[in-house]
């Protein structure tokens, strides 16, 4: 039997109708369409499908549509604002944080946790926080020095790592 | 991975969940579900009900009490590890929450779903198991506490019934000259303990008067080495007692064996870690 869920995704509302075992990030891909949430292990090993639920980073493969029911989501593509990257996005492009680009989603929004937690983080702080998400391309240095850009430029801002307001969501969907 | 087929239940309280239990004898809790959902996804387990407690308030959060600190069976990894309180007074038990899994996992799972799941190779178990807690389980007869050396019975099987649900975590203060260590060698790629050992001793006029080891990942569930324990009460508070007495870590013991680690390398690391886990607990156990 369906059950309705209200989610409310990169400051849209969202009213469905869900299979109790729909899981979150096939709820997020294939009812919403926002396919920038990556499957990739499907067992919550690799981070591909790391989303912000309610301020905090998890695995979206493994929580059930019905549990996010109420809960506020930001996934990535809630993190520019129109043609202006987030500073976590800038910090992957300015130092080559990613090549294949799978895990970059899963990267970026666990980094929002880690910058949040740590907004001068560390080398240590930032690969232990990043210990819940696997590159596959190369190496986590570059992914490391992204991090670390974008924590450099969200102080200078003084903006909250994880976004809170998105001007251009506007009403339910 | 898609899970089979089920029906999906959210109680508003403890006593609705407890009803629902009644009902649907068949039914899987769900608390943080990062043990019971990877489980359905693989499809070894298929519950044609599941409960979900996440809405469940009254069992989240982290109490400071006179005689103990209680903390609410929806209590997340994160917020334990994060706690000042937890921090301070019971670091061991930060200590183990803080190698569970990964920083999205710690997010999301939660100390009651962990100890009920009874994982061989968690951390909690071994953490629980010297810190001495009361697990208290909730059910149709009432309320009832289980002390930690109860708890874990087996594989996957804790001492909650089927009708009942965990909801809370009670800890006794630690008393002064002690000091406590958790210590794992992590699987490389899952993160779980191939072997995890807590130790926690108290000292006083340089001997060892107080000493508990908990182990996880060695046996079908995590225990006491009460060997290990025995050896060190009343002996002088140093290195020789630890090492002679960490031999006897796996004594008894029906050794876990996998791909990874036969019986006797795990044994082997069972003694190591508690003799690195011993070391580190008498380290910060200062000078009394």
């Amino acid at each position: 039997m369906k059950r309705p869920i209200s989610v409310t995704v990169n400051g849209v509302k969202h009213e469905s109708d869900v299979e109790p075992r729909l899981l979150l990030v096939y709820y997020l891909r294939e009812a919403l369409g926002l396919t920038g949430t990556h499957v990739g292990c499907d067992t919550t090993s690799c981070g591909s499908c790391t989303v912000i639920m309610n301020g905090l980073a998890v695995k979206s493969c493994t929580f059930l549509a019905a549990q996010a029911d109420g809960a506020e989501i930001i996934t990535v593509e809630g993190l520019a604002r129109g043609p202006v990257l987030h500073p976590v996005q800038q910090g992957f492009w300015e130092e080559h944080g990613l090549q294949c680009g799978f895990c970059t989603p899963g990267m970026m929004l666990t980094a929002l946790q880690i910058i949040e937690r740590h907004p001068d983080p560390s080398d240590a702080e930032i690969r232990h926080g990043l210990d819940g998400n696997l590159c596959r391309c190369t190496g986590y240095q570059h992914i490391v020095n992204s991090i670390r850009w974008a924590a450099r430029k969200l102080r200078e801002d003084g903006a909250p790592a994880i976004p809170r307001d998105f001007p251009a969501a506007q009403g339910t969907q | 991975m898609i899970p089979a087929a089920f029906e999906y239940h959210r109680p508003a309280t403890v006593d609705e969940a407890l009803q629902l239990l009644q009902r649907l004898p068949e039914a899987k809790l769900l608390a943080g579900g990062h043990s019971l959902l990877p489980l359905m996804k693989l499809r070894v387990i298929s519950p044609p009900h599941v409960i979900d407690l996440g809405r469940l308030q009254e069992l989240r959060g982290i109490r400071d009490g006179r005689e103990r600190i209680t903390i609410g069976a929806l209590t997340t990894h994160w917020q334990i590890e994060s706690s000042d309180l937890i921090r301070t007074r019971l670091p061991l038990l930060a200590e183990a929450a803080a190698r569970i899994g990964d920083v999205q996992v710690r997010n999301a799972g939660t100390i009651g779903g962990s100890l009920v799941h009874a994982d061989p190779a968690a951390d909690y178990p071994a953490a629980v198991l010297v810190l001495e807690a009361e697990l208290v389980a909730r059910g149709p007869r009432g309320e009832r506490t289980i002390r930690a050396h109860e708890f874990f019975t087996g594989v996957l099987t804790s001492a909650v019934e089927h009708d009942e649900v965990l909801t809370e975590v009670r800890l006794p203060r630690i008393p002064q000259g002690t000091g406590a260590a958790y210590l794992k060698f992590a699987h490389p790629a899952s993160g779980f303990a191939v072997v995890g050992v807590a130790a926690w001793v108290r000292r006083a006029g340089g001997r060892f008067t107080e000493v508990r080891v908990g182990v996880t990942g060695v046996g079908p569930a995590a225990y006491r080495a009460r060997g290990v324990e025995r050896a060190l009460a009343g002996q002088t508070a140093g290195d020789a007692a630890i090492v002679a007495a960490a031999e006897q870590a796996a004594d008894g013991v029906d050794v876990n064996e996998d791909l990874f680690a036969n019986a006797s390398y795990r044994s082997h690391l069972a003694r190591v870690f508690t003799k690195r886990a011993l070391r580190a607990a008498l380290e910060r156990a200062g000078e009394s």
